[in-house]
């Protein structure tokens, strides 16, 4: 018998507990985060999509060896002692037109081992993470600065004079005999 | 009103007749939305807050897509009592509301046996639950329409049992007189031991508010809300009785759910928190205009009926479901001796 009344000012007590815990949290502040409008703020070093600075990449590659999945692409060609390509941020002579230069997104797994050892620091992470895509194509990114016809012009002004002084060692070669 | 339409009966009890869903339609919609919201905030969240301003509009555009919907039917289910049971509990709860009086003139029917009309005809949504859920051909849909039955049937004696409490407090069961009873302010209504000032009034006070929890907690169980939503228990049922059914069918249930909640809300605002009776004075009165009293008196009923309507979503959100064992003792080993002992106390009061 004393259970029973046990019981039921249990139940009356807990119930009116839980509807207090209930009506104290109807006037609390709501925890969500209305995303497109509002994003929360991204931690410091944060790894999400690269980024390429063109001005200052002088072509060494080593990124691309860097990368575990082998998702950056490059291509370089030699310039002409006659063309000038101008210096990096920090005073380095660039010495290779980059004619490639593709980073495929789909492949990258944000591990940022290529960021290191640029010696330009021209590779690096951006706060970007909203870049889906319906084509898996359109994530391969191209960063050269070069169209497509200019990177071949290059690659043939650097095959041109490759024979040129081709030519003219086999000239003097000849002379010399 | 009346006097208005003194010359055209038919209309006027048109009207009376359309009045009811003319309210209902919109307050479902609202009690939706207002269910999302208070779920929300009490989980911390928002809510909807998109379709409209506040997201006022989320409702309706979910029932406009249900209405949209193709109307699907499981193959080896009854053709013609699928199509009856939505329409049948939407009737139970519907018929409800020929009884209620929102204000001294807006009722649909004055009966004199009010209360027992309510309580029979809240009945009727067993019939339409236990076809609905037989018909679908589908075994949750006959567990959740089994427990269901099981479980208004119970709940209908305690509520039946504070009736007779009331019934003998106020020697009257129609509805407008229990109201009529209560007016002038609030130390009149049934919940503070009702107008008669002796000394009985103050033992009915503790009386009244156990009798008041034990009508709140069967009316809750008789409209299948949590904590008492075994019928439809999604964790262990699907959606039960109303699994198999989509598109306007799904939405005549919804509709009749809270069409329900407003009505016991109402019930229990009649019988114990002063019907459409203002707690003070009406301003009508003080101003010497006639036509204001049935408006504010449409207004109290509303906000009690309102009032208890977000009660019952309070609990919803607080308690966990019960089992069924516990569901079955909680009527029979609690709530019906109580009320039963409750009753003898009254009778042997009043006949003192």
């Amino acid at each position: 018998m004393r259970e029973y009344f046990r019981n039921i000012y249990q139940t009356v007590t807990t119930i009116f507990i839980g509807m207090g815990i209930t009506w104290k949290n109807m006037f609390r502040d709501p925890v969500t985060i209305q995303y497109p409008e509002v994003k929360v703020p991204l931690n410091e070093r944060v790894r999400n999509r690269l980024y390429v600075n063109m001005d200052d990449c002088i072509g060494c590659d080593q990124c691309s060896r860097a990368c575990p999945v082998s998702c950056i692409d490059i291509e370089t060609v030699k310039s002409l002692p006659t063309e000038d390509l101008g210096k990096t941020s920090q005073g380095k002579k660039k010495l290779l037109w980059v004619t490639k230069f593709e980073i495929d997104f789909a492949k990258c797994c944000y591990c940022e081992l290529c960021v290191f050892p640029c010696p330009t620091d021209c590779i690096y992470m951006t706060p970007v993470y909203e870049y889906s895509e319906y084509e898996r194509n359109n994530l391969v990114y191209n960063f050269t600065t070069l169209s497509k016809e200019e990177a071949i012009e290059k690659v043939e002004n650097f095959r041109k004079y490759e024979e040129g002084k081709a030519a003219a060692k086999n000239l003097l070669e000849s002379k010399g005999e | 009103m009346t006097d208005f339409m003194n010359g055209y009966p038919m209309l006027y009890y048109l009207f009376l007749a359309i009045f009811p869903l003319l309210f209902v339609i919109p307050f479902a919609l609202m009690a939706v939305y207002a269910e999302r919201k208070v779920s929300a905030y009490m989980q911390n969240r928002i809510g909807p807050n998109r379709t409209g301003p506040l997201g006022l509009l989320q409702t309706t555009a979910d029932i406009l897509k249900l209405l949209q919907k193709e109307d699907m039917r499981p193959g080896h289910s009854d053709r013609f009592l699928t199509s009856a049971s939505p329409i049948v509990v939407f009737l139970g709860s519907y018929l409800i509301y020929a009884a209620l009086p929102f204000n001294s003139i807006l009722t649909g029917a004055t009966l004199d046996l009010g209360l027992l009309f309510l309580l029979s005809v809240s009945g009727i949504v067993v019939i339409g639950i236990l076809v609905a859920g037989w018909s679908s051909d589908n075994k949750y849909s006959l567990l959740g329409a089994l427990r269901s039955a099981a479980q208004i049937i119970s709940y209908e004696i305690p509520s039946v049992m504070v009736v007779m409490i009331l019934f003998v407090i106020t020697q009257s069961l129609s509805l407008t007189e229990i109201s009529e009873k209560q007016t002038a302010n609030i130390f009149n209504w049934y919940i503070l031991g009702g107008p008669d000032l002796t000394w009985k009034k103050f033992i009915f006070i503790p009386i009244m508010i156990i009798s008041a929890v034990i009508l709140f907690i069967s009316t809750l169980a008789e409209v299948n809300r949590t904590p008492f939503d075994l019928p439809e228990a999604e964790s262990e049922l699907v959606a039960g009785f109303h699994t198999e059914f989509s598109g306007i069918k799904f939405a005549l249930f919804f509709l009749a759910e809270y069409a329900n909640m407003f009505a016991v809300s109402a019930l229990i605002a009649t019988v114990f928190f002063g019907g459409y009776q203002s707690p003070f004075g009406y301003l009508g009165d003080a101003l010497n205009l006639s036509w204001l009293v049935p408006a504010e008196q449409f207004f109290w009923f509303t906000i009690k009926a309102l009032g208890l309507v977000f009660v019952q979503m309070w609990l919803r959100w607080t308690l966990p479901r019960l089992r069924i064992d516990q569901l079955m003792s909680l009527c029979w080993k609690y709530l019906i001796p109580i009320a039963l002992f409750l009753f003898v106390l009254v009778t042997f009061i009043t006949m003192i």
